[in-house]
């Protein structure tokens, strides 16, 4: 129980009153974790973050760098790169044009530099509305160009992951693409750069298996989905159910294979603090 | 040959294991085990061999051949301890500096509760990477299913060698036929469209040379040997720094024809 719930008004009401103010549904949703309902507004004020229960709701690459970075100074870098149909995969095109109308972005992830409390960085959010942040050529590729880039600029990287895994539609180049980051990663670091992964709902598959477990410091949203193989999969190959919270970023951190958890309207300051005791 | 009969044909069950290769390759082997952290996972073998004089570090993942030994292999699906007993061989090769040869037959990485708790994806990762850095000479050749991120950690190496009817996949045909399709029985449609066979990777560029299987396993095994004992010679001889970024450029050049 909560402080706030013990100041909530009684449900205690009068027949026949209707003084129930109705919010049309275009401008409110449920929270799918408090089920409380939240103004879009607020919601956006709160960082999509629920003001009752601080469920963390998904955002996207763009608002995600907005967030992130000291107002205005994000400068995005290899934009514009879209994928191609390497194994001529059956329905992938249409996909591909379906994910860039949803998400109004070229690829499921940008990347750029910009500066977090103050300190310069080279920075990369992926969008898991395009086709479920998942990664093939091109991701692979710009997240590459950017370890590069930050390699050869002194900067440290910042990443923000969410992605389903591996593009299967570009079947073993998306493979390919979990070695290509790794060694982009291993060089940017062998060069003392600093990298901060930061997970978000859900990282999983060959993100998970690459770039994103392999920062110096690896910190997660409350509440995201991290693992190498899905849910579903492990239920299917043990036949049984998966216990409550299991593969959360809580049960990571207990097991020990996170830094920490922290909450998205704390993260700017938090990675700012980090950036700044890795000064160069 | 169909794409689905090559996939049935690296999956048979009786095909050639790591411990086959071994035997046939090598001498001298002296089996190492555990991977000091947790416990010994019998899905990964290795240890250290003599490649005719030269000393190598030798790491596979196999099946099994019979039930009971496919139960203690786990099919071949190794849990984080394997990947973790992996990475610590290769530390060691590099050490006394042994060159690393893997063999690679697996359908994935183990999708259980134990392998997320224990951090299945980490020790991917950490594999894939240290296989990156290591400052010895590596080939990986995938004899059987090459079956995703869990075959990867075995073969971000110099030289990535299939046999003729090896598949090599980022999915299995049946888990993409099921999450494309929802429909697990269209994995031979799956099969065709993952480009998985030796041939078609070999085309990619993904994989540096195939092997015919065209002839009996004692000539498919000296024919292996030799190979290795040219490939290993040749990137025994490169300055360190040269080694380590033709790997970095192998890896970056594949799949740049699509961009």
């Amino acid at each position: 129980m909560v402080l706030k719930d013990l100041f909530k008004k009684p449900q205690n009401k009068l027949e026949g009153e209707t003084t129930e103010i109705k919010i049309p549904d275009e401008l409110c949703c449920k929270c799918p974790s408090c089920g409380q309902m939240v103004l879009l507004c607020d919601l956006k004020e709160n960082l999509q973050v629920c003001p009752y229960c601080s469920h963390h709701f998904p955002l996207g690459a763009r608002e995600r760098t907005g967030v992130a970075c000291d107002e205005g100074s994000f400068e995005e870098l290899f934009a514009g790169l879209r994928s191609k149909n390497p194994l001529s995969f059956p329905g992938y095109e249409e996909k591909l044009a379906a994910a860039i109308k949803k998400s109004g972005e070229d690829e499921a992830v940008i990347c750029g530099k910009g500066r977090i409390g103050g300190m310069d960085a080279a920075l990369f959010a992926m969008d898991g509305n395009f086709m479920m942040g998942s990664m093939g050529i091109v991701v692979g590729e710009k997240i590459t160009m950017l370890f590069e880039y930050a390699a050869e600029k002194g900067l440290p990287v910042v990443s923000f992951c969410v992605s389903g895994g591996a593009r299967m539609q570009e079947g073993i180049f998306s493979l390919m693409q979990m070695a290509k980051t790794s060694a982009a990663v291993r060089k940017h670091g062998e060069g003392g750069g600093f990298y901060i992964s930061v997970l978000t709902n859900p990282t999983t598959g060959g993100v998970t298996a690459s770039f994103a477990m392999e920062g110096d410091i690896i910190i997660s949203e409350p509440g995201a989905l991290i693992g190498f193989a899905g849910p579903r999969v492990i239920e299917q190959t043990i036949r049984q159910k998966l216990p409550d919270g299991f593969q959360r970023a809580e049960f990571l951190l207990e097991k020990g294979f996170l830094d920490d958890i922290v909450d998205r309207r704390k993260m700017a300051d938090y990675l700012g603090r980090l950036l700044f005791l890795h000064k160069r | 040959m169909a794409a689905y009969e090559k996939v049935s044909l690296a999956r048979h069950k009786d095909r050639a294991g790591t411990t086959d290769y071994i035997g046939k390759i090598f001498t001298h082997f002296v089996e190492l085990h555990g991977d000091r952290r947790f416990c010994d996972d019998k899905a990964v073998t290795g240890g250290i061999a003599l490649l005719f004089d030269i000393p190598v570090t030798v790491v596979g993942i196999e099946r099994g051949k019979d039930l009971s030994e496919r139960v203690k292999k786990n099919f071949g699906c190794a849990h984080p301890e394997g990947y973790r007993k992996a990475i610590r061989l290769f530390k060691q090769a590099e050490k006394f500096g042994r060159p690393v040869i893997c063999f690679v037959d697996t359908p994935g990485a183990y999708p259980g509760i134990g392998a997320e708790e224990r951090g299945q994806g980490q020790a991917i990762a950490e594999s894939i990477t240290e296989m990156l850095s290591l400052k010895v000479p590596t080939v990986s050749i995938i004899t059987g299913e090459g079956g995703s991120g869990g075959a990867l950690a075995l073969a971000a190496a110099d030289e990535v060698w299939m046999l003729e009817n090896a598949i090599y996949s980022v999915i299995s045909p049946e888990g993409c036929a099921s999450i494309l399709w929802k429909d697990a029985t269209k994995a031979k449609e799956a099969a065709e469209c993952l480009k998985l066979t030796a041939q078609d990777l070999y085309s990619f560029g993904v994989v540096d040379r195939v092997f015919s299987e065209d002839k009996d396993f004692d000539a498919l095994c000296e024919e292996i040997k030799g190979a290795l004992l040219e490939a290993v010679r040749e990137k025994a001889a490169l300055p360190k720094e040269e080694l380590l970024d033709r790997r970095y450029q192998k890896f970056r050049r594949i799949g740049r024809e699509f961009l």
